[in-house]
């Protein structure tokens, strides 16, 4: 199995050889956000050009063909587009604020986009309580949004905020019990240590009934965390035009577009790593062989294909159902997910404590 | 019951016309009586204000009032008129019939009658600051320029009410305090269906009151109507309600046809009611993917389109138009159906059945779309005949008011089908209803389409045509109501008045009514399923 910490530490080494170690790991941190930052520009043009496609042969469309072939060069036009347009400015609007909710959102969702172990020996933020840290992350984008929609002087954006406050929040808590359901599973907070612990098996399969409820659960939770269909209602296209980045133009429009897609990537990452085993590959304990073959197939190419098709089963969702109401969201939560979180979180304790597991 | 005698009774002084329907001339001293009568006297019981028309006879103004019991079925024309051109005020019937309400403003607007007693006496068409009132035969057009300020709007309205000693007193009503929320949904918004105008004040997420403004795509065709000859007029009548563009030009020409004792031969008869029926199909599929976008669901909006693409093909082989047919004329068709129109309409027949199976099974099945429209907006029968609102809203309250069955015309009272009757009234009767319906005229094109029999298509017709002098009404059932003509000529070539019945201003009366206290997101649901296409409201 290939393990990427061999390029690593070969890099720093060859750093340290000829600078101090400080201005080497300066270095080597700023070549790491700008990875970051690349891999993350470069996965939001894939999964826009993805959901165009998809969306288009669900609906007998042909999607995006005219730029490039199969339309391929369309998502990079889009991009320059709205990298030459102009940021408006509005009138009567909180400037600092205005200004800030963007960055707040995509800040939360670069650091939570860090936080996912790509390959083995290839985790950019890597401790023992990373699960916590991935959790307290991603809570901040729900403060840009708020700040958006309020900084905005606009009602529909206001409404559209204060919808999406109520259900990030509210959806959180289901996040968050489903993902503790797994680290009772795993004994461990780390998401490298949760995903070396699967290489006998995923989670999915090792922890049965309760990590199967948990999955499902998590997947509602985290589809509409994303805010997408169907709970897509802050910014619910035919009640309140564009939700909370009504206002926004230019590439302030296009940093909520792209923490979007990003937060549906990362809620399909996390998935992937707690549920499907992250970068380790599929393995049946006691067949040898097999089990060598699979692991030719390098981590990313496993953690990439999971977290894509995570992806894929969340644009299916949202193509086919339509929206659902705010308090019927709510109630959804409250009354349904939570309580059996919580059963499913005990559930899983009494497997645990009484070795029901594989 | 002898209505007339009836009405004798109470009004001695009453004054008949024997030609066409039962027509009687009130004065409007003893107008409101006899229509408090007339609505709740057990023997009479109009409860079902057709229609109601702003005229402008010379030396006064007047209001034509067409009157339907659901109950017992006659109908009658009642007719009253101001004392003079200056100060002319009529009691308001508000308080009888709830549609009273919007179609009074509208001819305040149009020929600035005051209704006494009418809470809301504002314009509901034109800007606050237009100069005088368009309708009136000397109405000087040279008053309102093109203004280039934006029309303030107000927080306030005017009531002209009488007090205890019979003198007539101005009152000014509230419609939003300074405090609410109030949230403009329209004119530019992607739920209204076009260019409606919602000022929704809000508390949180429910909707405490809703005021609909309309007027923004009027273009005033009921007076262009006034300097047109009547087959001029009908170029006019597809851009109405463009989802029921043969529908309307069917009345308009039955309207004439029937006016001038015409016969069109059957076969007319048969290509009217099969592209009635097509033209019915092709509405509700767009009301089906409409509803569908609403409520988040775009995959199930492409697939109404792809199917109502078949329809709009059909129509382009034999029309020439796809959206806008101009396809009748008075005396029949513009033209022959196309060669291959009776084997494509079979064909898209065989076609749709499974497809709407698919359609059910994609949305309609969904747990969601069910919580989003069981239960919500619920519209009353009595409500429903109250603001006349017809078509496939009255029939999900339970209101059997399809013009087809009611008044049969053309070929619908030699074919068999049912009137889809639901009886909850809420937006998933108001739904089904028409998903129903799509089934009921697929029926009633298989039976007609083997059968057409041969003919003219045209009857020969002057090259200039007069409509003798009387009052003449003619309705047919729209895609979306009961779509009604009312025509007063004077023996030109040019009609004195002609007036249409909006479909869609009943649908958008009762937006307030069924939206107190429901949530922001049900407001999507309704406008969905009232299914209201705004060029026929504005005119």
């Amino acid at each position: 199995m290939f393990d990427f910490s061999i390029v690593s530490s070969w890099i720093h080494g060859l750093l340290t050889g000829f600078m101090p170690e400080g201005l080497a790991i300066f270095l080597e941190c700023v070549v790491i956000g700008v990875c970051i930052m690349l891999m993350y520009a470069v996965l939001a043009i894939i999964l826009i050009y993805m959901e165009r496609k998809v969306c288009a042969f669900f609906q007998c469309r042909l999607g995006p063909n005219r730029v490039g072939k199969y339309g391929l060069m369309q998502v990079f036009a889009d991009v320059f587009k709205m990298l030459i347009k102009e940021i408006i400015t509005l009138k009567n609007s909180d400037r600092l604020l205005y200004n800030l909710a963007p960055y707040m959102v995509i800040l939360a969702s670069i650091l939570s986009f860090a936080c996912l172990p790509i390959n083995k020996g290839m985790e950019i933020i890597n401790f023992n309580i990373g699960v916590f840290f991935l959790m307290a992350a991603s809570s901040i984008g729900v403060v840009g949004i708020l700040l958006a929609g309020w900084s905005s002087n606009n009602k529909f954006t206001l409404i559209g905020a204060m919808r999406s406050g109520a259900q990030i929040i509210s959806y959180e808590l289901s996040v968050g019990l489903s993902i503790l359901t797994m680290v009772v599973l795993t004994g461990t907070m780390s998401f490298s240590e949760i995903v070396e612990k699967q290489a006998d098996g995923w989670n999915i399969f090792k922890g049965h009934i309760p990590a199967l409820i948990a999955f499902i659960i998590y997947l509602i939770a985290g589809n509409a965390e994303t805010n997408r269909g169907p709970f897509d209602l802050p910014e619910a296209e035919s009640e309140l035009t564009a939700g909370y980045h009504t206002e926004y133009s230019g590439m302030h429009f296009g940093f909520f577009y792209l923490a979007e897609y990003l937060n549906l990537f990362i809620v399909s990452g996390v998935a992937a790593t707690v549920f499907l085993g992250g970068w380790m590959p599929f393995h049946v304990s006691g067949l040898d062989g097999f089990n060598a073959i699979m692991d030719f197939i390098p981590g990313f190419v496993w953690f990439f294909a999971k977290a894509f098709f995570v992806v894929f089963l969340l644009m299916w969702i949202k193509w086919t159902f339509p929206r659902l109401r705010i308090d019927q969201i709510l109630r959804l939560e409250w009354k349904f997910l939570v309580p059996i979180s919580m059963f499913n979180l005990l559930l899983m304790v009494l497997i645990v404590v009484f070795g029901l597991h594989f | 019951m002898n209505i007339k005698d009836r009405i004798l009774e109470i009004v001695p002084e009453a004054q008949f016309a024997e030609q066409g329907d039962l027509t009687a001339t009130i004065p409007a001293e003893s107008f409101h009586a006899l229509a408090e009568k007339l609505r709740y006297d057990e023997d009479a019981q109009f409860d079902f204000l057709l229609s109601l028309t702003g005229m402008d006879w010379g030396e006064t103004l007047g209001v034509v009032y067409h009157l339907e019991s659901t109950k017992y079925g006659h109908s009658i024309v009642l007719k009253t008129m101001t004392a003079n051109r200056e100060n002319p005020e009529l009691p308001s019937v508000t308080d009888l019939w709830k549609t009273a309400d919007f179609n009074e403003r509208e001819v305040f607007d149009f020929f600035g009658i005051r209704f006494v007693n009418h809470s809301d006496m504002r314009r509901l068409y034109l800007r606050e600051d237009w100069v005088g009132y368009p309708l009136r035969k000397d109405y000087d057009d040279s008053l309102n320029p093109l203004r280039m300020t934006n029309e303030v709007t107000e927080d306030t309205t005017d009531e002209l009410s009488l007090d205890d000693e019979g003198n007539l007193v101005n009152k000014t009503n509230v419609l939003f305090e300074d405090k609410e929320y109030v949230v403009n949904i329209g004119p530019q918004h992607p739920a209204t269906h076009g260019v409606l105008r919602f000022r929704t004040s809000l508390e949180g997420e429910n909707i405490k009151k809703i005021e609909p403004y309309c007027g923004y795509i009027h273009r005033g065709i009921e007076k262009m109507n006034e300097s047109l000859t009547y087959p001029q007029t009908l170029a006019l009548t597809d851009r109405l309600d463009y989802l029921g563009a043969h529908q309307n030009r069917h009345a308009v020409c039955m309207c004439v046809e029937k006016a001038m004792g015409v016969e069109v031969s059957e076969r007319v008869q048969y290509i009217r009611t099969i592209m009635d029926e097509l033209q019915r199909i092709d509405s509700h599929l767009l009301f089906y993917s409409c509803a569908c976008m609403d409520l988040g669901a775009l995959t199930a909006f492409f697939y109404g389109f792809r199917d109502r693409e078949k329809i709009l093909d059909i129509f382009e082989a034999t029309t020439g138009g796809r959206l806008i047919q101009n396809y009748n004329t008075i005396g029949g068709v513009q033209a022959d159906i196309a060669p291959d129109f009776v084997k494509n309409v079979k064909e898209f027949i065989v076609y749709l059945r499974p497809i709407l199976k698919e359609y059910h099974d994609v949305f309609t099945g969904n747990v969601i779309t069910q919580q989003r429209f069981k239960n919500v907006g619920v519209l009353t029968r009595e409500d429903a005949i109250s603001f006349g609102a017809t078509g496939g809203t009255g029939r999900a309250s339970g209101w059997a008011c399809d013009t087809r069955k009611r008044k049969p015309y053309a070929m619908y009272g030699k074919v068999d089908f049912k009137e889809i009757v639901y009886t909850e009234g809420d937006c998933f009767a108001r739904y089904m209803v028409r998903m129903d319906e799509i089934l009921e005229s697929m029926k009633i094109i298989e039976q007609l389409i083997d059968n057409i029999p041969e003919g003219d298509y045209q009857v020969k017709m002057k090259p200039i045509i007069r409509v003798p002098e009387g009052n003449y009404f003619a309705s047919v059932e729209g895609s979306r109501g009961e779509f009604g003509v009312f025509i007063e000529s004077h023996g030109d070539k040019f009609p004195y008045r002609m007036k249409y019945r909006s479909t869609g201003l009943p649908l958008v009366s009762v937006v307030d009514t069924i939206t107190r206290g429901a949530k922001i997101a049900d407001l999507i649901s309704i406008g969905a399923t009232l299914d209201y296409v705004v060029p026929d409201i504005d005119r």
